[in-house]
């Protein structure tokens, strides 16, 4: 497994990154030592399965975030319902698992495909929508999805209320990998190369297009950027990003129901994207870093808070979730990776 | 037949809620360009606050417009301390920041009265007419007092300077500073209005689903849908609007039944208030996005 990633990573061409050239070179760095975690920490018995679990879903998350980045970040369309497409991804996986039994490897793809169909059919009425409207209706999608899933006529497949109970694959080949190392191992892969795929379409004629029509929508039109099929496409695209992520986290957390999608959801990558930084690779790892941990830590960290100001009521992570966003959004608005890059290019500069 | 006038009164009812939520957001539209994705977490929390005092023994009649004035502070504020140095940010932040403002509602009033159902008394007395078959007092209540507020909004926009002096703040900004309107505070103002006429919607809504931090969720689709249906920027169209999908919704529930008991086949039912919602809102925004009564907004390229 870790000659796969090595391999992806020697498709990075370092000339065209979005990081500086060293950059590039600690990337590979990190990206060796993430990949042998497992031999490292998982043979000495120093990062136990529990914590691999963690690791994945922070990866996983960062591919969801990916998703809202590419379409809000670089497209400039507000998407406020994004959880509605890791649901369909994390369905599309389990119900094949489930139904169909078909190998976990497999249901990616399919759930990339119906990710994009309904991604696309999404954006195209979302087409004519702009702005607030946009949001309203991603909003009103994000609210009303855990009912989708509830619908009476879909239980065949959802299995209603009850969700879906699906079983963790064994790493194959006999690899001497726990089924949470080796899940950590292909998360790790899939991400690797959905990122790499994100940064050179970035890097293409197509990634200007998409950043012409968030800038300029009309002088791009003019150029003959044909707007409305970038945008339903990019839609379509971004879908296909957080559905990925919706699948892989099926997979690694076995279980999936309609109240596991519920707004919250929709909010928590929202939350990832603008605090990692919404127009930025790197953002989108430190936005899926972010929605895990503080999905882990912020009951205890609200506690602390709470008994530290002695306050008379128990404060819930959310409050404190909403008062970051606000304040994130006057210091600053284009989140961590932002701030980062503003602070290094001050320090060059003095 | 009996069943369908009941259907349709009662949609008329929760209608006269959507139609409240609907007028909150319109008046933050207007004057502002926002669509506060908060109004519904913001009523909510109104509710708890009025169900507070009436737990401390204040009459409801009392309680209702002091719920009401705190809530024109609380809004107020929100619009002068958070939204103001916003006035010239990229859209996504004031997204996201009524997006925050959501949740730290939602979950201080979680954290404050807990997350069980409380009862809500109506504040209507339980009294048996001519037709109260087809449709409860605390129904009727919420309908009178929607209309009553109404007039209200309507006298108060219509004959008082003050009224005038914020229409123009909404319509054309740059003429009325220059004429000596304090454009800035007539935002504020709007914002004020906006929680108020949520606190009343928030108040008559809990005694007819119970209170709970969630209660809003659907309310604040439906209302809006209601406001895209009038079209947002008409106060009267929304207005009509939320009575619009208040019977909308109802009826689709109901024929819904009907199908089901004809044909055997389940097609659409209570379960799905939500979907019927976000389809009304995807149709609308699709085929005709300023709605009934909105006026076209052309822009100038």
């Amino acid at each position: 497994m870790a000659t796969t990633t090595t391999a992806a990573n020697g498709q990075v061409s370092p000339a065209r990154s979005l990081l500086a050239l060293g950059a590039t070179k600690w990337l590979w760095v990190l990206l060796a030592i993430l990949a042998l975690l497992p031999l490292i920490g998982g043979k000495t018995g120093l990062i136990s399965n529990y914590t691999f679990l963690q690791l994945s879903l922070m990866i996983v998350y960062a591919i969801a975030v990916l998703g809202l980045n590419l379409l809000t970040g670089f497209n400039g369309q507000i998407s406020l319902g994004h959880g509605a497409f890791f649901a369909v991804g994390a369905y599309t996986a389990a119900i094949l698992i489930d139904q169909a039994g078909w190998p976990f490897w497999a249901t990616l793809p399919m759930a990339a495909i119906s990710c994009f169909i309904v991604g696309y059919l999404f954006g195209l009425p979302a087409l004519r929508l702009e702005g607030h409207y946009l949001a309203l209706a991603t909003f009103a999608l994000a609210v009303a999805v855990p009912q989708i899933l509830k619908y009476r006529h879909f239980e065949g497949f959802t299995n209603g209320v009850q969700g879906i109970n699906i079983f963790k694959a064994d790493p194959p080949f006999g690899l001497p990998l726990s089924s949470d190392q080796w899940m950590y191992l292909v998360v790790l892969a899939v991400a690797i190369l959905m990122f790499w795929i994100a940064r050179n379409l970035l890097d293409s004629r197509t990634g200007r297009a998409l950043r012409a029509i968030r800038d300029q929508p009309l002088a791009a039109d003019t150029m003959g950027i044909n707007t409305s099929h970038y945008k339903a496409v990019t839609f379509g695209i971004s879908a296909v990003y957080t559905g990925v992520a919706g699948a892989l986290h099926a997979i690694i957390f076995e279980f999936v129901s309609p109240d596991s999608f519920r707004f919250e959801l929709s909010i928590a990558i929202l939350v990832g994207a603008v605090v990692g930084g919404i127009a930025s690779l790197p953002g989108a790892v430190i936005g899926g870093v972010f929605v895990q941990v503080i999905e882990k830590y912020a009951d205890a960290l609200t506690k602390k808070i709470t008994a530290a100001i002695h306050l008379p009521i128990d404060l819930e992570p959310w409050t404190i979730y909403g008062i970051a966003l606000i304040v994130l959004m006057y210091t600053m608005p284009m989140g961590i990776a932002g701030g980062l890059s503003l602070l290094w290019k001050r320090l060059k500069g003095s | 037949m009996e069943q369908l006038i009941q259907q349709v009164a009662s949609g008329l009812a929760n209608g006269a809620i959507y139609a409240c939520l609907a007028l909150a957001l319109v008046m933050i539209f207007v004057s502002t360009d926002h669509i506060n994705f908060a109004q519904g977490e913001m009523a909510m929390f109104s509710a708890y606050l009025c169900w507070q005092l009436l737990e401390w023994g204040v009459t409801v009649w009392i309680a209702l417009p002091a719920v009401a004035m705190l809530s024109f502070l609380i809004g107020v504020s929100i619009e002068r301390v958070i939204l103001r140095p916003l006035h010239n940010a990229p859209l996504l932040s004031v997204v996201v920041v009524f997006i925050g403002l959501l949740t730290i509602f939602h979950s201080l009033a979680g954290a404050i009265w807990g997350h069980t159902i409380k009862e809500f008394a109506s504040p209507f007395p339980k009294v048996t007419f001519a037709g109260s078959g087809y449709i409860g007092p605390h129904q009727i209540g919420m309908i009178v007092v929607t209309l009553l507020l109404l007039l209200a909004l309507f006298a108060f926009f219509r004959f008082t300077p003050l009224g005038l002096a914020m229409r123009a703040a909404a319509q054309n900004p740059t003429s009325a500073r220059l004429a000596g309107v304090r454009v800035d505070w007539m935002l504020a103002l709007g914002w004020g209005l906006a929680a108020a006429i949520g606190a009343v919607a928030g108040s008559l809504v809990a005694p007819a689903v119970y209170l709970e931090p969630n209660m809003m969720a659907s309310i604040l689709l439906y209302g809006f849908a209601g406001a895209l249906v009038g079209g947002i920027s008409s106060p009267g169209g929304a207005v009509a609007g939320g009575f619009i999908v208040g019977v909308l919704e109802n009826l689709i529930a109901y024929f819904g039944n009907l199908l089901e008991k004809a044909s055997g086949f389940y097609l659409i039912g209570n379960g799905e208030k939500l979907s019927v919602a976000l389809i009304i809102v995807i149709t609308v925004l699709t085929l005709k996005p300023s709605g009934l009564f909105g006026h076209v907004t052309v822009k100038r390229v």
